[in-house]
C-alpha cells in the first residue's frame, strides 16, 4: 500500500527500539514520556497561536475587512506578538477572591483540552497514546474544562462572572448529552472504542457516507452541540460580552487569561478533529470503491494533511456560525438541547442499531 | 378644531383658567387645582390631551412656573399649561404621575435642578446629579464660582 | 391611573435569592455611560432602575448665558447622531419666533439632510443592535454603508457626525457641487444593499426567536410614557411630527408614515428598517428638485426674540426633539428647555423589560435606541 510510506509507527518504532538497546526501559519510559509531552505543548501552542489568527482571519473576511496582515508574513505573527503582551501583562489579584480556585481554575480548562489531544491520532500511527476506549476518554477528559469554568466563575467573586459560570454549567452539562449521544451512535456503527481502529474501519468509505441518513443526522447534531459544548457561535452565552462584559472570565488578565483564550480555540480543534475523526475517516484519505486509479492518487496525498484539511473544514464550519447568527437566550438553548436534539438523538441511536443489526449500511 | 374652537372649549370647562391665543393656545391656571385641571383636559373626549410632550419648569425670579405642553395623539392639536408657584422657599405642587407615566423622569428632572418638590410622586429623588449635591443649579441665583463664568 | 401613588419597589431589599447587578457606567452594550441598576432572580430581571447624569453637562443652564446662534452648537452635543435635526429644530424656533421666511432652496436642503442624517443614524442602529444581539458581522455592514454618507457629510458640510451646518435663516454654506449627484449615487447603491441587512439579520430565526413577543409595549402605554420616534410608531403611536406639524419641505412630499401595532422588540425593529426605505423615497423626491436661490437670508447680527413662550418641535432619528424656549426679549434665551426623545424613550424600560431575561433586556435597549448624552443633557 502505497500509503505506508507515511506510516510513523514504523519510525516511532524505530526510535523506541534504538532507545531500548541504549539505556534501561525506565529511562527509556522517562525519556519518551518527556519527548511526547515536549512535542505535544509545541504542537498545541503552535495550534492555539494558529487558530486565532485564522479566526481573525476568517471574520475579516465575513465582515468586508482584511484582519491582521502586517506583523510577518500576511500577519502570521500578530498572534504570537499577542502572546507575548499578554505575557508581560500584570496579573492583577482580586482583594476578595477565593485565592486558591482562582489560580486554579485556568489550569484546570487549559489540562482538559490538553488531555484530550493525546488520544486523537493525528496522522497514520502519529498519537501520544494508542487507547482501547478512547472515544470514552475523551468525552471524559474533554468535560473536565466545566469545572475550571465554574469554578472561575464563582472564585472571582464578581456577579457577572458567576451569570456567565452557571450559564455555562447548565450549557455544557447539556450539550454534552447530545455530543455523547451522537458519537454513540457512530461507536455503534464501528462496534469499537479505539480512535485508530475507527480510523482503520472507514478506508473504503467514511462513516458519514457508510453510515446512512443516520450518520448524517448525527453528524449534524454533533456539529451543533459541539459549538455549544465549546461555548462558541451563536452558543456563546458564558461570556456573551454584550450582556456580561466577559462572563467567566471577566476578572482574569495576563496569562491565565490568555490559557482562558487558548483553551477555547484548543477545544475548537479538539472537537473538530473528534468530528473529522468520527465522521469524515481522520488522516483516511477520501476513498470510491472501485476507482482504483482515484484512490492511489488519493493516497499519495499525506496522512496528516487529510487530517488538518478535513479539521480545518469543520474548524471553519464552526467559525463560520460565529461570525453569522446572533446569540441565543439561555431558555431557548436549553429548549434546543433537550426538546429537540436529545429526543432526536435517542432515535437516532435507535435506528443506527437496527441499520447495524440488519446489516443494512455499507 | 381652531384654536379659537379650542379657547372656547377650554375657557367653558376650567371657567378659572385665562386662555390666551400666542403660538400655541396658552392656559393659564392656578398651581392649586393644577391636576384637576390637566385631568378634565385630558378626559374630555373632544380635547383628548393624552400626550404629554414636556414639563419645562421656570425660575422667575420670585416664584417658580411649570410649563405643560399637551397634545392630543388623536386629535392632533397642542396647547401649553401655565402655572406659578409663589412659594420659593419650598415650591411644591401635585403630581401629575396619576395621569403620566412621562412625569415620573421629568418631574424627577425638574425636583433634580430646581427644587421643586411634587407632591404624590412615586420616587422623588434627584436624577441627573449626585444625591449630595448642594442647591439646584437651573434656579437663577445658584451660585458655581469654579464652573459658571459671571459675566 | 391604578396604582398611582405606590411606592417603586425599592432595590435595596433583597430577598436570598435575588442579587443587584450594576449594568453600567461602562458596559458594551448601553452604547455609553447608562447605568442600569437591575434586580435579578437568576437570570430574570426584576426592577430597573436607570442612573443617569454621567455625562450631564448642563447644556440647558449653558445656553442661558449664550446667543441663539451660539445654542446651536450645543444642540449638536445632545443626540449626535441626529446633529442636523437638533440644529434645526433650534433654527425653525428663532426663524419662526422672528417671523423670517427662508428660502425654498434652504427648506429642501435642510430636509435632504434630514433624511441623510436619518439613515445614516439608523444605519448605526442597525450595526449596534445586531451587535447586542450577538451577531457581530453587522456592525461592519452598517458602518460600510454609512461611510458613504458620512462622506457625502464631509463634503458639503466640512464635517463628519456634528455639522452645525444650520444657522437662523438658512445654512452656513451652499451645497457642494457633487452633492446632488453623490446622493444619488448613494440612493441608488443603498436600494441595492439594504436587502442584504434583511438576509443576514431580519430573516434569522434565532433573531425573530430573540426579538418577537419581547419587550412589549401597548399604544396607551406607548402615549401615556411618551414614547415618540420609530419606538412609539413600533407601538402604534402615531408620533411622526413630520406628519403632525409638517416643517421645512416635508409639506411637498409624500412618505408613508410606517406604523406597526404589535409594540414588541421586532416591531421596533420593523418600523426602523422601513424608515430606511421611507428615507430614500423622500430623497429621491427632492433631490433632483432643488430650486434655484441663495443659500441664507440676511439676519441682524444681534439676534433678540421677542417676549415670549416658542416651542418647536421637529422629528429626530429617535423620536420628537423639542426646544422649549422663554424668552425675556434679551439676546439670550431665559430658559431653553430640551425634550429629548431618548430621555422619555428611557423611562419606559422598567416598565416593558421587567419579568424578561437579562438577554432580553439588552435587545430591550437596543430596539429603544438609546443614545446617553441626549438623555443627560
Amino acid at each position: 500500500m502505497p500509503f505506508n510510506i507515511y506510516d510513523f509507527s514504523t519510525f516511532t518504532q524505530w526510535i523506541h527500539e534504538a532507545l531500548t538497546s541504549a539505556m534501561s526501559p525506565f529511562w527509556v519510559v522517562t525519556l519518551e514520556i518527556l519527548f511526547v509531552g515536549l512535542a505535544f505543548l509545541l504542537f498545541y501552542a503552535v495550534i492555539g497561536l494558529f487558530l486565532v489568527y485564522a479566526e481573525r482571519r476568517v471574520c475579516a473576511f465575513m465582515q468586508c475587512r482584511l484582519g491582521p496582515n502586517r506583523v510577518g508574513f500576511q500577519g502570521l505573527l500578530q498572534t504570537v506578538a499577542d502572546l507575548i503582551k499578554l505575557l508581560f501583562k500584570e496579573l492583577i489579584t482580586i482583594k476578595y477572591a477565593d485565592k486558591l480556585l482562582f489560580n486554579i481554575a485556568p489550569f484546570l480548562v487549559i489540562i482538559g483540552s490538553f488531555l484530550a489531544l493525546a488520544a486523537i491520532p493525528l496522522a497514520n500511527g502519529l498519537h501520544a497514546v494508542d487507547l482501547n476506549i478512547g472515544v470514552f476518554y475523551i468525552m471524559a477528559v474533554s468535560s473536565i474544562g466545566v469545572i475550571g469554568i465554574l469554578l472561575a466563575g464563582w472564585s472571582s467573586n464578581s456577579k457577572y462572572s458567576l451569570i456567565g459560570a452557571m450559564r455555562s454549567g447548565a450549557q455544557i452539562v447539556s450539550y454534552e448529552l447530545s455530543v455523547g449521544l451522537s458519537i454513540i451512535t457512530m461507536v455503534v456503527l464501528a462496534g469499537t472504542m479505539d480512535i485508530s481502529e475507527i480510523v482503520e474501519l472507514q478506508r473504503g468509505g467514511w462513516f458519514l457516507f457508510k453510515g446512512h441518513i443516520s450518520a448524517f443526522i448525527a453528524f449534524i447534531i454533533f456539529l451543533v452541540a459541539s459549538t455549544a459544548e465549546i461555548n462558541r457561535g451563536p452558543f456563546d452565552l458564558a461570556e456573551a460580552e454584550s450582556e456580561l462584559t466577559a462572563g467567566f472570565h471577566t476578572e482574569y488578565s495576563g496569562i491565565k487569561f490568555a490559557f482562558f483564550f487558548l483553551a477555547e480555540y484548543m477545544n475548537m480543534f479538539i472537537v473538530a478533529s473528534l468530528g473529522a475523526t468520527l465522521f469524515l475517516g481522520g488522516w483516511m484519505p477520501f476513498h470510491v470503491p472501485f476507482w482504483e486509479g482515484f484512490n492511489t492518487v488519493m493516497d499519495w496525498i499525506p496522512p496528516f494533511v487529510w487530517y488538518i484539511a478535513k479539521t480545518g473544514f469543520l474548524i471553519f464550519i464552526i467559525m463560520w456560525f460565529k461570525w453569522t447568527f446572533p446569540r441565543l437566550r439561555i431558555d431557548q438553548l436549553l429548549t434546543l438541547e433537550w426538546k429537540y436534539l436529545l429526543p432526536f438523538n435517542l432515535f437516532n441511536v435507535l435506528l443506527m442499531a437496527l441499520l447495524v443489526l440488519l446489516g443494512l449500511h455499507f | 378644531m381652531t384654536n379659537e374652537q379650542l379657547i372656547q372649549k377650554i375657557s367653558s370647562l376650567l371657567p378659572n383658567a385665562a386662555c390666551q391665543q400666542k403660538q400655541y393656545v396658552t392656559v393659564k391656571v392656578a398651581a392649586a387645582d393644577i391636576l384637576q385641571s390637566i385631568k378634565v383636559l385630558k378626559e374630555n373626549a373632544d380635547l383628548f390631551f393624552d400626550y404629554l410632550n414636556t414639563v419645562t419648569g421656570i425660575d422667575q425670579k420670585n416664584s417658580f412656573g411649570l410649563s405643560y405642553i399637551l397634545t392630543s395623539s388623536t386629535h392632533r392639536h397642542t396647547i401649553i399649561v401655565n402655572t406659578t408657584i409663589e412659594n420659593r422657599e419650598n415650591p411644591e405642587i401635585e403630581s401629575l404621575y396619576p395621569l403620566y407615566k412621562t412625569c415620573d423622569f421629568q418631574e424627577r428632572e425638574i425636583f433634580d435642578l430646581f427644587g421643586i418638590n411634587f407632591k404624590n410622586h412615586p420616587d422623588m429623588r434627584r436624577i441627573f446629579l449626585s444625591d449630595d449635591w448642594v442647591g439646584y443649579p437651573l434656579r437663577k441665583d445658584y451660585v458655581d464660582e469654579v464652573n459658571i463664568v459671571q459675566r | 391611573m391604578e396604582q398611582t401613588t405606590t411606592k417603586r419597589e425599592d432595590i435595596s431589599s433583597i430577598d436570598y435569592q435575588e442579587f443587584v447587578i450594576n449594568m453600567g457606567p461602562q458596559h458594551p452594550s448601553t452604547h455609553g455611560v447608562l447605568r442600569l441598576m437591575l434586580k435579578l432572580k437568576g437570570e430574570i430581571v426584576e426592577v430597573v432602575q436607570p442612573h443617569c447624569g454621567y455625562i450631564h453637562r448642563g447644556i440647558e443652564k449653558m445656553c442661558e448665558h449664550i446667543t441663539y446662534p451660539q445654542t446651536i452648537h450645543l444642540t449638536d452635543r445632545l443626540d449626535y447622531l441626529s446633529a442636523h435635526m437638533n440644529n434645526e429644530a433650534v433654527c425653525l424656533l428663532v426663524e419662526n419666533a422672528l417671523q423670517i421666511e427662508v428660502p425654498e432652496r434652504v427648506k429642501y436642503i435642510r430636509t435632504i439632510l434630514d433624511e441623510l442624517t436619518r439613515l445614516a443614524s439608523h444605519q448605526l442602529w442597525w450595526c449596534a443592535f445586531g451587535m447586542d444581539m450577538g451577531a457581530l458581522t453587522t456592525f461592519f455592514y452598517g458602518l460600510r454603508d454609512r461611510e458613504k454618507i458620512l462622506d457625502i457629510f464631509e463634503k458639503t458640510t466640512g464635517s463628519r457626525l456634528i455639522q452645525s451646518f444650520n444657522v437662523p435663516g438658512g445654512l452656513m454654506n451652499d451645497i457642494h457641487k457633487d452633492f446632488q449627484k453623490e446622493v444619488k449615487e448613494f440612493i441608488k447603491y443603498f436600494r441595492k444593499i439594504l436587502p442584504e441587512y434583511d438576509q443576514l439579520l431580519t430573516g434569522n430565526v434565532i433573531f425573530q426567536q430573540r426579538t418577537k413577543d419581547i419587550g412589549i409595549l401597548t399604544k396607551e402605554d406607548a402615549i401615556n410614557f411618551g414614547v415618540t420616534g420609530p419606538s412609539g410608531r413600533g407601538s402604534g403611536f402615531s408620533c411622526d411630527v413630520r406628519k403632525i406639524a409638517p416643517y421645512s419641505a416635508y409639506p411637498y412630499v409624500k412618505f408613508e408614515e410606517k406604523l406597526q401595532t404589535k409594540g414588541d422588540t421586532f416591531s421596533r425593529y420593523m418600523v426602523r428598517m422601513h424608515e430606511m426605505w421611507e428615507s430614500m423615497n423622500i430623497l429621491e423626491q427632492l433631490i433632483d428638485n432643488i430650486p434655484e436661490g441663495t443659500h441664507a437670508v440676511k439676519m441682524k447680527p444681534i439676534i433678540k426674540l421677542p417676549e415670549g413662550e416658542y416651542y418647536q418641535r421637529v422629528e429626530a432619528s429617535r423620536g420628537e426633539f423639542g426646544v422649549h424656549v422663554i424668552s425675556d426679549g434679551n439676546k439670550t434665551p431665559y430658559r431653553f428647555k430640551l425634550r429629548s426623545p431618548n430621555f422619555m424613550n428611557l423611562s419606559v424600560m422598567h416598565h416593558i423589560s421587567r419579568n424578561h431575561k437579562i438577554a432580553d433586556l439588552i435587545a430591550i435597549s437596543g430596539s429603544l435606541d438609546l443614545v446617553i448624552p441626549d438623555i443627560d443633557r
